[in-house]
């Protein structure tokens, strides 16, 4: 009797090592970035480390807002031609597109979405950079448009299923309802259908986000990678994740430019955490909606 | 005038795929009267309901033959514009289904998108057509809430001013009445008597004691065949068919 409880007892302890292990591993990256990224803090202040525009690791000048901005351009552009582009699909694939495209698409959207980000970072290097360089008359065609443009097509994959999958999920009966009123499709859909499952598009958009905030391979390669304040899409920049994959390899470790970077990837993991505690509110309440 | 008819019925034949549903059914609908449809489940009443505004073009598969005449226009001839026509035939549903907005804009809707945007005017139709359904007292101060909000009777009253917002002069209405408690049927029953004054009503009803107390003629179905149709009074006292009086006196269905 003794040993058969003692066995319950190990199995359920295993059992709940395992299912907390997620939870302590991530905890142990939580304490482990902010402590090595706080320490930043005793030497440089956090206006001085957020509003900074000069970043000179050899002076202990950590100045994060050009990568800032340059994170935020380059996600708000992706953002810009990925939104329209990911909602149309999904509206096109749900309500009009025939049965035979519908199946043609499916998979290469989801083949889109398992393609490596360095896979991306080339083909943008060697495609996009190009065909941006001539038509803006620019030296170098590595700008954060380049990196908008790539980071747009690889979040694509998660607005459009995302969008599809609450268009889909729109009960036929609002659809009908509109009909029976003497709707076109375009009003149905425009103003029944998209509006009833936009709190799932805005979820997909925000997963996307965070998505386009957090990818540093294929940006890395196509932004250009200066150092210094964007002004515009065509300028080249710098984004917080690149900027700690360029220079971590050379950073000592324990040092003050150890700590900002640390201190840099402090930023996009917030950012991340709150837009997908956001998302995942959102679709849980749609949910609940459509019963 | 009051011996009008305002749709004619002729020889409709519906298949879905191979399979028929309707099977050659005519039948004239008075202007200014209530018409139930009424028969077992799959018999094809829903399905001839919603040939009567098209509504079954929205089906992938479906053939149709026959004429369906409304103010002695063919609905099924090439150049009748399904849009408009929708317009003037309306249809309330099964199920409620107001839209996932406000009430108002639920109820401006369908003037919206045949084009009216003067907000003045918008708010004189939201405030009759929910005046028309009585429902204007119990929403009047939260126009600007979810309709979502509302219980089974009143959203399925505020689906009947949407659909009257548009001012059509058929209103069709499939089994409005099977999702809702006693207390909301009696209310909807109430104002479907209202509302015949004004429009020519046809209502599908799995619910015998409904169509005889809301209709003045009936049609009962059977396997897509319309087996009788006359004054409600006359079918259900009197039904001149076996299998009508199997049905309504209970032997099945």
């Amino acid at each position: 009797m003794g040993k058969r409880l003692n066995l319950e007892n190990t199995i359920r302890g295993i059992l709940l090592l395992f299912s907390t292990a997620a939870l302590v591993i991530l905890a142990i990256i939580v304490v482990f970035l902010f402590k090595e990224g706080l320490m930043l803090f005793q030497h440089t202040s956090v206006t001085d480390f957020l509003f900074g525009h000069k970043w000179i690791p050899a002076e202990n000048i950590y100045g994060a807002f050009p990568f800032i901005v340059s994170t935020i351009l380059v996600t708000l552009g992706a953002l810009l031609i990925s939104v329209p582009l990911g909602i149309s699909c999904a509206v096109f694939l749900v309500e009009i597109s025939p049965r035979w495209a519908r199946e043609l698409v499916r998979p290469a959207i989801e083949l889109l979405a398992g393609i490596p980000s360095i896979i991306y970072g080339v083909f943008a290097l060697i495609i996009v950079v190009d065909v941006l360089r001539v038509p803006f008359n620019l030296a170098t065609g590595e700008t954060i448009l380049a990196a908008s443009i790539i980071l747009a097509i690889m979040i694509l994959p998660i607005i459009i299923s995302i969008s599809q999958d609450s268009i889909d999920s729109v009960p036929r009966i609002y659809r009908e309802g509109s009909y029976a009123m003497g709707a076109t499709d375009w009003q149905t859909i425009s103003k029944v259908v998209v509006p009833s499952a936009r709190r799932g598009i805005i979820a997909g958009v925000i997963l996307g986000c965070g998505r386009a905030i957090g990818e540093t391979m294929a940006v890395v390669l196509v932004i250009g990678n200066v150092e210094k304040l964007p002004l515009s899409l065509l300028d080249s920049g710098e984004t917080l994740t690149s900027a700690i994959l360029l220079e971590m390899g050379e950073a000592v470790i324990g040092s003050l430019h150890y700590n900002a970077l640390f201190c840099l990837g402090i930023i996009p993991f917030l950012i991340v955490l709150v837009l997908s505690m956001l998302s995942s509110r959102l679709i849980t309440k749609r949910v609940s909606r459509f019963e | 005038m009051d011996k009008e008819n305002k749709i004619e019925v002729r020889n409709l034949n519906l298949w879905y795929g191979d399979k028929q549903a309707l099977k050659n059914n005519s039948i004239k609908i008075r202007k200014n009267h209530v018409t139930a449809i009424i028969g077992p489940s799959g018999c094809g009443k829903s399905t001839f309901i919603r040939c009567l505004n098209r509504m079954n073009d929205l089906v992938e598969g479906v053939k149709i033959t026959g004429e369906v005449s409304i103010n002695n226009k063919n609905i099924y001839d090439k150049d009748v514009d399904v849009v408009s026509l929708r317009r003037r035939v309306g249809m309330v549903f099964q199920k409620p289904n107001p839209f996932p907005m406000t009430i108002f804009d639920n109820v401006a809707y369908g003037p919206r998108i045949h084009g009216i945007k003067d907000k003045k005017k918008l708010q004189e139709i939201v405030e009759k057509s929910l005046k028309d359904t009585t429902l204007w007292n119990e929403v009047s101060d939260r126009l600007d809430k979810s309709a979502l909000d509302l219980s089974g009777g009143q959203m399925q009253r505020l689906c009947i001013a949407r659909t009257i917002a548009v001012k059509p002069d058929v209103l069709l209405f499939d089994e409005p009445c099977s999702a809702l408690d006693p207390v909301a049927t009696g209310k909807i029953e109430d104002l479907i008597q209202e509302l015949k004054k004004e429009y020519t009503i046809v209502i599908v009803t799995h619910n015998m004691q409904q169509a005889a107390r809301v209709s003045d003629y009936t049609g009962y179905f059977l396997l897509g065949e319309l087996i009788e149709f006359g004054k409600t009074k006359q079918l259900f006292e009197n039904p001149k068919e076996k299998s009508t009086e199997d049905y309504i006196t209970g032997r099945f269905g």
